[in-house]
Formats: C-alpha cells, structure tokens, sequence
C-alpha cells in the first residue's frame, strides 16, 4: 500500500519533470513587450482586443498565450511606433492573415446583412406588435357568454319580441 | 458487471420510450383511455432505467474503472473524490448521458405533476416528450455509448482537463442541461396544445412554472459558467461572447421573453399564437446549442469531441423536432384566436415590447454567431464575429429593455393610465438621474457606459421598488408587504436582480483599472489606491497537480487588508497549465492578482486588476433566480398548478 503510493508520486514526479519544459505557458500581454509611450501603448491595448489570435479558439491577441498572438502583439507595437494610424494598422494585418483577424467585421459588403439585420428585425417586429396591439385594442371584447355582435343583436331582438 | 446491466438499462429505456412516444398518442387520438393510461409508468419506468444507467456509470468513474474507455479517457485514479464525480459529465458521452437523464426526469415529473390535466393534453404532452428523448436514446446508443469496453485495462486514466476540476465548473453543466432539458417540457406542451386545437388560459398556467424552473436553473448555469471564466482564465473576462456561451444565452433570453408572454396567455387570452411560437423556438434553440457544442461547427474555447457524424445526427434531431412543430404551427396556429382585449397603453403592451425587444436581441445574437459559417459557406470569405460586434449590437436592445422596463411592469392590465404610472414612478426617476450625474463627474475621461449602466441599474431597482410599495396602496401598512402573493415579490426581485447585474456590467468594464509589470520580490508597487508587494513565491505540491504560488501583500493607506496566493499550477498527467487567480472579494471592488513567469534577471511577471463592482453581476443573477423560485412557490402554482378549478367563493369573508 505505502510502496503504491511512493511509486505513483515518482511517477507524477518523472511526468513533470518530462513535462516542465513543454509546459510552461506564455501569459497574454507581457511587461517587455509593453511600449514606453503609455498614448502609444493604450492604442496597442485597444486595438489587440479587436484582433482574434487566430490560431487559439476566440480569444482576441490581448487576452491568448499563443506564440503567435505574442508576435501579433509585437507587429502591432512596431506599426504605431513607425507612425501608422490604427486603420493603417488593421489593414496591414488584414493584409497578411485575412478578414479573419478582425473581431469586430466590416461594415462593408455582405457585411452590412450582419450588421443591419438586427435593426431590421427590430423595425419589423415593431410593426407586428404595434399592429397587434392596434387591433387588440380596436377588438370588441366577446361578451360573457361568448356570444358574438350578431347573436347578442338577435338575442335582444327575440328578447324584445317575447 | 454493473456497467453491463447500466448498458442494458439504458437499452431498455430506449425502448420504453419508444412505446410511450407512440402507445399514449394512439390512445388520445382514438380516445381510448387505456391507451393513455400507458403513458404514465413508461415516464417513470424510462426515468428510472435511465437513472440506474447514469448511477452505473458514476459507480464506473468513482471507482476508477478504468476497462471502461470513457473513464479511461477522462479520470485518474489521484483525482479527488468530487471531480471524479464530475467526470461522469466533464465529456461529450456522460453529458449526453445526464442530458437524457434530465429529459426522462421532466417527463417523470411532467407525469406525477400533470394528475389534473386533461387526459388526452397529457397522453400527448408525454409521448411528445418521449419522442424527443427516443432521439437522444439512439444518439446515444449509436453515436457515443459511454459504456463502451477497453480489450486490456490500462494501469491508470489519462485525467480530466485541469480546467474542469474546479467547484464552479464541477456543477455548471448539471444547471445548464436541467435549464436546456426544462425547455423540452414547453415544448412538449406546445406540441400537444397544436395536436389538440386547444390553447386557453389553463394551458400558459401549466407551461409557466416549467418555463419559470427551466429559466431559473439556465440562470444559474449561466452564472456559475461567467463565474468560472472570471476567476479561472486569468484575466477576469466573464463574457467572451463564444458561439458556446450564446448557445446557452440565445435559449435563456427566449425563456424570458415566453415567461413573460405564457403571463399574457394566462391572464388575458391573447398573445397564445406567439407564445406557442416561443416554446418552440426556445427548446430549438436549446437543440442549436447543443448541435453547436457537439459538431465542432464553430471554433470555440469549450473544448468538446468534434465529431461530424455526431453532429449530422444532432441536426437531424433538430430539423426533425423544430420542422416538424413549425410546419405543425403553420398549420394549426390560425385557429387559436386571442380573446382578450386591451387598449394600447397597457401591461399587454408593455409584454408585447418586452418580447419584441428579448425575440430580436436573441436573433441578434444568433446572426452574430452563425455569420462566420454563411459567410464562408456563400461568400467564401473567412471572418470572425467578435466581443466588440455583439457588444454593439446587442447592448442597446437591453438598454432599451432597462428603460422600459420599470414603466411597463407597472402598467395595469387591459387599460392603463400612462401618467399615473409616471407619477408614481417619479421618485425613483430623479433618483436615477442624480446617481447618473454623480457618476457622471465622479469619473475620469467621457465613458457613457459607466454612468449609463448606473442609471439603468438605479431605475430598474427603484421601480421594481417602488412597484411594491405601491402594492400597498394608500395605506401605509408595510406588514402587508409580507402578504403580497410571491409572485410578485418574485418579480420584484428578478427585476431588481438584472438591475444589479447591468451595474456590475457596466461598472466593471468602465472603470477596470489594469497593471502588468514584472515585480521584484520585496519591493512595493502602487496600482491604483493599492499597494502591492510580492514577498515569496514557493513551489507548492497538490493531489494532482505541481504550483507555483505567490505571497501577496495588499495594503491601503498603509494597512494590510489581504493576503494573497496567486498560483500557476501544471498537471502532469494532462499536461496542462492553469492558472488560479487570487481575488480578493470585496463589496465595492474586486483585487484581482495574477502570477507568470519568472524572468531572467529576476522577479515575476504580475498582473493586478482593480475590478470595479464585479460581484454585483453574479450577485444580480442570483437574485434573478431567486426572483424565479419566489414565483415558483407562488400559491397559484402550488394548488395542483391550476389542476381543478377552485370552487367559486361563495360569499366573501368580511375583512
């Protein structure tokens, strides 16, 4: 029973020790990468939140451990050090990995379905409810014994005649 | 062998139900009562076969069976007791497992419950359910058993994902299924109701305390799931906006919306087409989500067996059941016809924009989230939808919803005197319009979203309050507050819950303060009000895993007020690092401390986040759910859920 337990926890241990140098993670944005220029570097943060990492699963370049969200963090540095505009900046990495870096689409194109559908869903089921609504509101209530106009007419009609 | 006779069980089950799918439907067809009697003990013989089958196969995973492959894959004989627990549903096979565990639960429940409903509503009710659940049977059976058998049993399994042995993710998938499956109930009662011809006032009673459960517990998965990301990922995002998550948000804002709109059909017989319509669609969307989840469509951080034949049986499941009661809708939904009449200005209303607003915002949601594959599919262009796009597009449907909402709950029924309501309402306005000024020059640069999110939250929860008061009438005797029915304290409360929440929303993404710097053991840094200082980092050993664990001191003005133990750990056997931020929880603000790397001329990388207002989203969503089980309890649910109509009162007791 002891001797079970030692040799699993050598056995834990030689995993780690195999494992160690695979394992050790690169977190998010790091101090050495990080710009003197704290204008500079807001403009880093800020656009590195709309760029996907694209090799993780959804996880913007800001927030990924990938190696490649780290080099992605480093083109971005580099860009708004040489002077570019954030738009200048985008489209430079757009260039090279494609519309799939953005996090938030263009609104350009197909795009614009996207984009508008929403709103346009919005106006067209504010038309059906107020449409709904107008004509709850212009509805006659049956009357207590779910009798229609007509049948309430003939009723008072037979009940005048009687 | 107890995993054999699990195996057979669940076999059996299958069978089951689908006898109770079919038998049950005949009988209330043809009117035979014999038939329909069948339906009842198939519920709960298919609830306890399937019980035994999920008991054999958490017997499998707690004693670390590791000739069952599926246990193999996912346990290890050093993991603690609770995880292995959790194991049984920390995989695609065993959460399918405890999917059709729920869904024979409700129908059980649907069958012990439903003793007062109409027998031919209930036959129906239940075999539909069956129906569903013969589904997942043979998804189960065919695609992905969970008691499949290993030819030579491995010495020891190969672990769970460390990100999974955690207290908060342990139960989060449990909470989700019960809120997805819960659904299937509504949707079963729609079916039925469209079977029938018949939708009344009765039936948005019964279908209302099974939407109310299925929201509250898709409540509660939610939160423990947001809860989770913030403490565990390491940089205290809570809502990413991953097709995942709106896979189980997109079936909550539709439970909503048919909570709210099953009222009208109770109260006022009207809105019972659009309400058929949304139990439908919710439970859909639930079969979205899962087809989402199992079929590896879309990229996603919720890491899940990618299987495309998995998933082409999901959505066949899906087009089956969503088609099938959509074509039945179209075809019987004209002869249900409202019968209640209410002018413009009224609760109706106000219903009706609370539904337009939930129904839309959901469709946003789900454009948002299957944009990337149209746009591959027609376009061919590979693009992502992000946090930023829903953040833009989704939020000014709840800030319009967070308008209105205090203003609408307000309004009576049938007709309503707008300006009363204003009147009333007044109080809590000006109340909300100071706390958006003070905001608004208490903080540094020209965010709306903080002061905004503020308003919001102070209007909604003064309304909600002063909705009660007014409860009370012109006499200002607060002891009958205690008298008022629990449905409306549930009200209240719910409401006031996503008033908090939308604080804590706001208010931690306006005004999060960040600071990433390499500290040196020993020397004092300042983030904010705060000051911190790293004074140890040991290596530390846990049952499954190696950490590295920082000492932290906090000190304001001087003071310590916490000590913390940021960790990174590494499991060896699933090779995997974590990170386990510390927070130290407080009221106003959270501090968040994260550990990194060593670095080569000394120190560690740090990361600290002063998170503004953090636990009121969580604490918001309590709340909510809490505001679901008040009503839950409400007496108008408990007398038998409308099963007899209550003798009429014959005179009234003097008061």
């Amino acid at each position: 029973m002891r001797l079970s337990i030692y040799l699993r926890s050598l056995a834990i241990f030689l995993c780690l020790a195999l494992a160690w140098p695979l394992a050790t993670p690169v977190y998010a944005v790091q101090p050495d990468e990080m710009l003197e220029d704290p204008v500079l570097e807001n403009r880093a943060r800020e656009l590195s939140r709309g760029l996907r990492c694209v090799v993780c699963q959804n996880e913007s370049i800001d927030e990924s451990n990938a190696d490649l969200a780290r080099e992605l963090r480093l083109v971005v540095r580099e860009r708004l050090v040489a002077g570019d505009s954030n738009e200048e900046v985008l489209d430079y990495l757009v260039q090279r990995y494609g519309e799939f870096v953005l996090l938030r689409p263009r609104t350009d194109g197909w795009n614009m379905v996207l984009w508008l559908s929403g709103p346009a869903l919005f106006l067209i089921a504010l038309g059906i409810g107020i449409t709904y609504i107008r004509s709850r509101s212009n509805a006659v209530a049956p009357t207590e014994a779910g009798l229609s106009e007509d049948e309430t007419a003939r009723l008072k009609e037979i009940l005048k005649d009687s | 062998m107890v995993t054999e006779l699990g195996h057979f069980a669940l076999i059996l089950a299958f069978l089951v139900a689908i006898v109770q799918s079919v038998v049950p439907l005949v009988g209330a067809h043809k009117r035979w009562p014999g038939w329909m009697a069948v339906a009842e003990p198939a519920a709960t013989v298919q609830f306890l076969l399937t019980a035994f089958a999920f008991a054999a196969l958490t017997y499998a995973f707690v004693t670390s069976d590791f000739s069952l492959r599926l246990v193999w894959l996912n346990s290890h004989s050093a993991k603690p007791m609770i995880y292995k627990i959790s194991g049984v549903w920390g995989n695609h096979e065993g959460s399918m497992l405890l999917w059709v565990l729920i869904l024979t639960l409700f129908g059980a429940m649907a069958a012990w419950f439903g003793k007062g409903l109409p027998p031919t509503l209930r036959a129906r009710v239940l075999a539909v359910q069956s129906a569903v659940a013969v589904a997942f049977f043979a998804f189960i059976l065919f695609t992905s058993n969970p008691f499949l058998r290993l030819a030579v049993p491995p010495f020891d399994g190969q672990d769970l994902n460390p990100l999974l042995q955690d207290p908060g993710l342990a139960f989060h998938p449990p909470f989700l299924y019960l809120g997805y499956v819960g659904l299937s109930i509504c949707f079963s009662f729609a079916v039925a109701a469209l079977i029938e011809g018949r939708v009344d006032a009765a039936w948005g009673r019964w279908v209302r305390p099974w939407t109310l459960a299925a929201w509250v517990f898709l409540t509660i998965g939610i939160a423990l799931g947001s809860w989770w990301a913030y403490y565990e990922l390491g940089w205290g995002g809570f809502w990413f906006w991953d097709p995942v998550e709106n896979a189980s948000f997109m079936p909550w804002l539709l439970a909503a919306a048919l909570l709210h709109s099953a009222i009208v059909v109770e109260k006022r017989e009207a809105l019972k087409s659009w309400t058929i319509l949304l139990a439908i669609l919710a439970f859909g969307f639930s079969l979205i989500g899962t087809f989402i989840v199992r079929s590896g469509l879309l990229t996603s951080v919720h890491a899940f067996a990618n299987d495309p034949e998995r998933g082409v049986f999901i959505l066949m499941i899906m087009v089956f059941f969503t088609g099938g009661a959509l074509t039945l809708f179209a075809a019987r939904a004209g002869t249900m016809e409202a019968k209640g009449v209410f002018g413009v200005a009224s609760r109706e209303s106000a219903l009706v924009a609370n539904n337009v607003l939930l129904a839309v915002s959901c469709f946003v949601v789900f454009v948002g989230t299957l944009w990337p594959v149209v746009a591959e599919m027609f376009f061919d262009t590979k693009l992502s939808v992000g946090a930023p796009f829903f953040n833009m597009a989704f939020t000014p449907f709840m800030v319009v919803l967070g308008l209105l909402l205090p203003l609408g709950s307000m309004l009576s029924w049938k007709r309503a005197k707008t300006g009363r309501a204003l009147k009333q309402l007044l109080p809590g306005f000006i109340l909300s319009v100071l706390v958006l000024g003070l905001f608004w020059t208490m903080q540094t640069g020209n965010s709306l979203l903080g002061p905004v999110g503020m308003f919001l939250g102070a209007w909604i929860v003064s309304g909600a309050l002063l909705d009660l008061t007014n409860r009370l009438g012109q006499s200002r005797d607060l002891t009958r507050l205690f008298r008022l029915p629990r449905a409306d304290w549930g009200k209240a409360t719910a409401h006031i819950g996503l008033g908090v929440t939308m604080v804590g929303i706001a208010g931690l993404m306006a005004w999060q303060e960040e600071d990433i710097r390499v500290a040196q053991i020993g020397e004092p840094f300042q983030v904010g009000d705060f000051e911190l200082e790293l004074t140890a980092v040991n290596q530390v050993r846990g049952p499954n895993y190696f950490s590295t664990m920082g000492d932290v001191i906090v000190r304001q003005d001087g003071e310590q007020i916490a000590f913390l133990n940021p960790e990174k750990r590494n499991y060896p056997v699933a090779q995997m690092p974590t990170t386990e931020a510390a927070i130290d929880y407080r009221f106003l603000r959270d501090i968040y401390v994260v550990i990194g790397d060593p670095q080569d001329n000394g120190g560690w990388v740090m990361r600290t986040y002063i998170k503004p207002l953090a636990n009121w989203i969580w604490a918001g969503s309590i709340l909510m759910a809490l505001g679901g089980i008040l009503s839950l309890t409400d007496r108008r649910f408990r007398v038998a859920a409308g099963a007899k109509r209550q003798a009429p009162a014959q005179g009234v007791p003097a008061e």
